[in-house]
């Protein structure tokens, strides 16, 4: 167990530096954009996993903390304040906003929709309103766009996406996380076991709306113009339900591997098919809800699970070229194992 | 009473009874199957281009159309039912809302962006002959169209009510409701129980979409926006209550649209004041029973 923690941290930093080095190898923009945008989804779809994907409270309207976030942002910004003041206020702003619902939702034990119905209607309603309120294009202070610099852009997204990585291990890990589980699991049993369900849920959509509203920072700060009331528009709440459901829900990498999945997917769909690409991953989506609640994460552990329960030996005597038949073989008998326990 | 307080009141009610009939179907089948479908408004926006179809192809007049698109709309919500709902129907209701949920919010993605490529971006609105008329009452100016929506609207609610409360089917759809297990054991089928509500709920929506788009217009974008408003019907009128869920429409338009009058920037913030509102005071709905 220590080693493969050590082999995974060992992998970890690896991963690290070899983002900090994209840069300095002379990595094209293009190259870099792309990065940047899979920074900015993986902060999207982890900030919406630790409530949707630990506690188990769906929220469909996660564009009105990222749209809050970018607004309070790019207000402060554009104003001339600090950007670790943006930031902060970034994801200040979502989670004082996200108690609106929660509060009221969450009081009523067991009506999980009701929360869900108060999300999309937050996010529906703050993306109508921004946008009669400032029907206008924001852009970045002029000094900005003059001097705009991707690669400082590039380290203070990359560093924020890590720190909400960071933060989100740190939470599921801890005495708190086990309880946001345990409410997901069995609201009741959790609170016969002293678990208040509802300071536990009302902290995971805190902190779930505090780090989406960063996400909506990191946005406000690397797009040089948009509609304000572009980043509160429904795509943004479906796409980290999407990624966190592609990826895993419920674990830390699923969501990453969602996001990484998610924007090549998306660059690559956009240049063949253009505006269809939105059918195609609301299919795929609906797919992965109905065949594959686990997603990427579950489809690789039920592939190594499978491997690894075949005896060694007998993988050995197979000869290579038939490698694949053996994979198919392993997974009808895994799936067997599956039913009858 | 000043003019235009009363002619924002009339058209709160116009536009509130429409929101009525959009929320009965969503509530119809939430309270049946718990299935809370969020795509219920891309529904409503299929049978809206539906009526558009038949108008502009065909000459059909929208009004004798809704009958057809009711029809359109039984066929979709057949597939949708088969397809995806049906698979959720023997999970847990907690599960099931969840899982609904989702899958609603693919299937209004994916309806949207068909909507977008088969009838494009633009707003469309059907215009009869007689779309512009209109007639005074008291000072204030009422368009034919709407006042017509608002009585099919109204008989809409009451067949419902006089299917739900007289019908053998009616009893059953009642029954299963309130405990599918007792249910069962009264030999009710209620899977094709949970199907017809499903079916009805999206015929209802279909009729609800030709109304708004003879009275108003349609666009791709408008499910979200239905979905939305019947929701916050569905929450202030309590579910499982017919009546309930018309003045929980007439409530919300009439809000809105009086609001509108000083706050227009802001007046979609009412809905959800009125939503957080309840919850607070009276989260079982206005006329809803006190939940177990």
């Amino acid at each position: 167990m220590t080693t493969k923690k050590g082999i995974s941290l060992v992998l970890l930093v690896a991963g690290v530096a070899a983002l900090c080095w994209v840069p300095r190898m002379g990595a094209s923009d293009s190259l870099l954009n792309l990065l940047i945008l899979m920074f900015i989804y993986t902060m999207l779809a982890t900030s919406w996993n630790i409530l949707g994907g630990y506690t188990g409270q769906v929220n469909l309207g996660h564009a009105a903390f990222f749209g809050l976030g970018t607004l309070a942002a790019r207000m402060l910004y554009t104003a001339g304040r600090p950007l670790p003041l943006a930031l902060l206020a970034a994801g200040v702003v979502p989670a004082v906003f996200s108690m609106l619902i929660g509060v009221p939702a969450f009081r009523l034990r067991l009506r999980g929709d009701y929360f869900t119905i108060g999300t999309l209607a937050l996010s529906q309603i703050l993306y109508i309103t921004v946008g009669n309120v400032l029907p206008k294009i924001t852009y970045l202070p002029i000094a900005d766009i003059q001097n705009y610099q991707l690669g400082s852009r590039y380290y203070i997204i990359l560093a924020l996406a890590l720190f909400t990585i960071g933060v989100a291990y740190a939470l599921v890990k801890s005495r708190l996380g086990l309880g946001m589980v345990a409410v997901r699991e069995n609201e009741d049993a959790a609170e016969s076991l002293g678990v208040n369900a509802f300071t536990h849920k009302l902290l995971a959509l805190a902190v779930s709306a505090f780090l989406g509203g960063l996400a909506g920072g990191a946005y406000a700060y690397y797009q040089t113009s948009y509609y304000f009331n572009y980043t509160f528009s429904p795509p943004w709440s479906l796409e980290p339900v999407n990624m966190t459901f592609i990826g895993g829900v419920g674990t830390i990498h699923g969501p990453i591997i969602g996001a990484v999945f998610f924007v090549l997917m998306k660059e690559w769909l956009v240049m063949r098919v253009g505006e269809y690409h939105l059918i195609i991953f609301g299919t795929l989506f609906i797919l992965v809800v109905l065949f594959l609640p686990g997603g990427l994460v579950e489809a690789w552990e039920r592939i190594r699970r499978a491997l690894i329960r075949r005896p060694a030996r007998r993988v050995a005597l197979v000869p290579s070229a038939e490698g694949s038949d053996l994979l198919a073989n392993s997974l009808t008998s895994e799936g067997k194992e599956v039913s009858m326990g | 009473m000043s003019t235009p307080v009363a002619q924002s009141l009339a058209s709160g009610i116009l536009v509130g009874a429409l929101y009525g009939l959009a929320a009965v179907g969503l509530s119809l089948v939430f309270g049946v199957t718990k299935i809370l479908n969020v795509a219920h408004g891309e529904l409503l926006m299929l049978g809206g281009y539906a009526s558009f179809w038949l108008f502009t192809l065909m000459g059909v007049d929208p009004f004798a159309g809704v009958p057809l698109s009711m029809f359109a709309l039984v066929l979709v919500g057949l597939i949708v039912y088969q397809l995806l709902f049906s698979r959720l129907i023997k999970l847990p209701t907690e599960d099931k809302i969840r899982n609904s949920l989702l899958i609603g919010f693919g299937l209004g993605l994916i309806l949207q962006n068909v909507a977008l490529r088969l009838w494009t971006a633009d707003n469309r609105g059907i215009t009869t002959s007689y779309a512009g008329a209109t007639f005074t009452l008291l000072g204030v100016r009422l368009p034919y169209v709407r006042v017509a929506s608002l009585v099919i609207a109204f008989v809409f609610l009451l067949t419902l009510q006089l299917f739900l409360q007289r019908t053998y089917t009616g009893k059953a759809i009642r029954a299963t409701a309130q405990d599918w297990e007792a249910a069962t054991l009264m030999g009710i089928n209620v899977h094709g129980v949970y199907r017809l509500s499903f079916v009805l709920g999206a015929a209802l929506a279909g009729a609800a979409g030709t109304l708004v788009a003879v009275g108003y217009s349609v666009e791709p974008v408008m499910g979200m926006h239905w979905t939305l408003k019947s929701l916050i019907v569905l929450v202030l009128g309590g579910i499982g209550s017919i009546a309930g869920t018309l003045v929980g429409g007439l409530i919300l338009g009439v809000t809105e649209s009086v609001a509108a009058l000083w706050i227009s920037n802001y007046r979609h913030v009412v809905g959800l004041a009125i939503f957080i509102l309840v919850l607070l005071i009276r989260p079982q709905g206005l006329f809803g029973a006190k939940e177990g």
